[in-house]
């Protein structure tokens, strides 16, 4: 293709500059959670693990991390299960609605997420459900399956129904059709989607606020009520720096699992 | 000897259990297999979602009494009449809206050279680090990159302690911030589809722009955004319904209340439901009309 020097040039320069915009935030929180200072004044005076050691002994900080993980485990565990059978369903069978259905599936993250927080919390308290880590699994669990949908989905296209035909006509029932050669053939996928259903329930603060209540909260949410309070700043970065890694590196992993395949789908 | 001695044979007949009888039932029976398949995930989806999203449209026509507090599920305009006559709703969504329409521009406009570069110039080593690294901020760390500038903008943040030997202030917390934070989240949401639109873009067709006379500029405007299009607005779907919804950003870098922030008082502030409803009501509608529009122009396919 034939593009001028300049062109190329000044191409290459905003690529540059745009990565930068992208990492030097997050390079930024990551070196003040470093900073010996209690306050975020630039440059830092100097650097510490202090922080660190405070917050895996904050027992806020402590019980918030456990209720996340576990949310975000519950949630992809569901997922898991709801995100698969859709899309089998969807990619295996011709039916009516099965246009609708993948719409379905993207509405829970294409809302925005105000919306899906307050509707998820009105019907919790209308029928009565105490607000807890049930309900915040049950909200994240929603905007996740599209992940674990959207990865399998794209390897179910690229594998052949024909294998399946003829394990069943080698005699395997549906069942034994579906552990012997549909499952390892989307194995991986299923691990990528999980990552990324993790990666997505781990830092989730618009939905969870609403669906959360008020005796538990997950490590945003830590953040959120905390962020504000000088003396807590310190805390508050370490917190940042936790969940930022807790979803970075399963999204990480997942790109390495799928070379970017399903995963580049919102 | 017997066939069953060779690898290649059939599968020894499974004994009759109740699962295999449940097996060859399914076998039958697509019609049923995909029921099976749909049952769950489609009660959750349609039951769990789609009923919430219901039952909130329902209840933003009810009211809350003002003197006990209770809720009343006589139906009643009452709240979408509070919000269409109350000047300040309706600058408070017009500005939500043009928000959101300027920080999608910005995207596509930060995006184009990017992505352009990793889907025509990169090698296939950079190609596949470039996406990694535009996937990571993608999908995690939202809360986290808005405290990340919150450190950043603030007064003696370090925008200001970088900007302070010129002499020059960074914008601070106000508006401004609240376009450049949104701008910085959603961006990767745009790169990543404008990405895979322009890879599909067959490098013929600019060549032959370019052997029929066109210089840089009228390629890329008359070849290569008509062919983009439908991926562009895909990812405008996700930079617009965002900003439109986001109530944390303005929370943490400005004092200016969008929409989300107005539901979010509703609700938590007032204790009015009903009222929060009606005017979530305002994006819901906006969102929905953007997806219609975006699914005619083909934008779905670009997902």
């Amino acid at each position: 293709m034939q593009l001028g020097r300049g062109t190329r040039i000044a191409l290459r320069l905003a690529s540059g500059a745009i990565l930068a915009f992208i990492y030097i935030p997050i390079a930024i929180i990551v070196l003040y959670s470093f900073n010996s200072s209690r306050v975020a004044t630039w440059p830092i005076s100097g650097l510490t693990l202090d922080w660190y050691r405070q917050a895996f002994a904050d027992v806020g900080i402590r019980n918030a991390l456990s209720a996340s993980v576990a949310a975000a485990i519950g949630a992809t565990i569901i997922a898991l299960v709801l995100g698969t059978l859709i899309a089998l369903a969807v990619q295996r069978y011709r039916f009516f609605g099965r246009e609708t259905i993948s719409f379905l599936v993207i509405l829970p993250i294409a809302l925005p997420g105000i919306v899906t927080g307050i509707a998820l919390s009105t019907a919790f308290r209308s029928i009565g459900t105490e607000l807890g880590l049930l309900t915040i699994i049950v909200g994240h669990a929603t905007f996740c399956i599209v992940t674990i949908y959207n990865n399998v989905i794209a390897r179910l296209r690229r594998t052949s129904a024909s294998f399946e035909e003829a394990s069943a006509d080698l005699g395997a029932d549906t069942f034994r059709t579906f552990r012997r050669i549909t499952m390892p053939a989307i194995r991986t996928s299923l691990v990528a989607g999980a990552l990324l259903a993790f990666a997505l329930s781990f830092d989730e603060i618009i939905v969870t606020n609403f669906t959360a209540g008020a005796s538990i909260q997950t490590l945003p949410i830590w953040i959120f009520s905390n962020y504000s309070r000088p003396n807590q700043l310190p805390l508050v970065n370490v917190a940042a720096v936790l969940v930022l890694l807790l979803s970075i590196i399963p999204v990480y992993l997942a790109t390495r699992i799928t070379h970017g395949e399903g995963a580049t789908r919102g | 000897m017997t066939i069953h001695d060779t690898s290649l044979g059939p599968l020894p007949a499974p004994p009759a259990s109740p699962a295999r009888r449940l097996a060859v039932a399914l076998h039958r029976h697509p019609g049923v297999r995909l029921g099976g398949l749909l049952a769950a995930p489609l009660g959750w989806m349609v039951v769990a979602y789609l009923g919430s999203l219901i039952l909130f449209f329902i209840t933003s026509f009810w009211t809350v009494d003002s003197f006990s507090g209770n809720l009343v599920t006589q139906p009643s305009l009452e709240n979408y009449a509070e919000i269409f006559t109350t000047e300040v709703y309706r600058t408070i969504a017009l500005r939500t809206v043009g928000m959101a329409a300027l920080v999608t521009v910005t995207t596509i406009a930060l995006a184009f050279p990017i992505a352009f570069y990793m889907a025509k110039m990169a090698s296939d080593r950079t190609r596949g680090t470039l996406v990694v690294s535009i996937l990571l901020p993608l999908w995690s760390g939202y809360l986290v990159k808005v405290y990340a500038w919150r450190l950043i903008l603030s007064a003696d943040g370090v925008l200001n302690g970088v900007l302070e030997p010129f002499g020059i202030r960074g914008p601070g917390f106000g508006e401004v911030a609240v376009w450049l934070v949104e701008t910085y989240l959603w961006l990767p949401y745009m790169i990543i589809p404008l990405y895979a639109g322009l890879e599909r873009v067959p490098g013929s067709l600019i060549e032959a722009s370019s052997d029929l006379g066109a210089r840089t500029w009228p390629t890329f405007r008359r070849v290569i955004v008509p062919l983009v299009l439908p991926a562009i607005i895909a990812g405008s779907i996700f930079t617009f319904s965002l900003t439109l919804g986001d109530y944390i950003t303005p929370t943490l870098v400005s004092n200016t209340r969008f929409m989300g922030n107005v539901i979010y008082d509703f609700l938590g502030v007032a204790g009015n439901q009903p009222l929060a409803a009606a005017y979530a009501m305002v994006p819901i509608v906006i969102m929905i009309v953007y997806l219609l529009v975006a699914r005619r122009l083909g934008a779905f396919e670009a997902l």
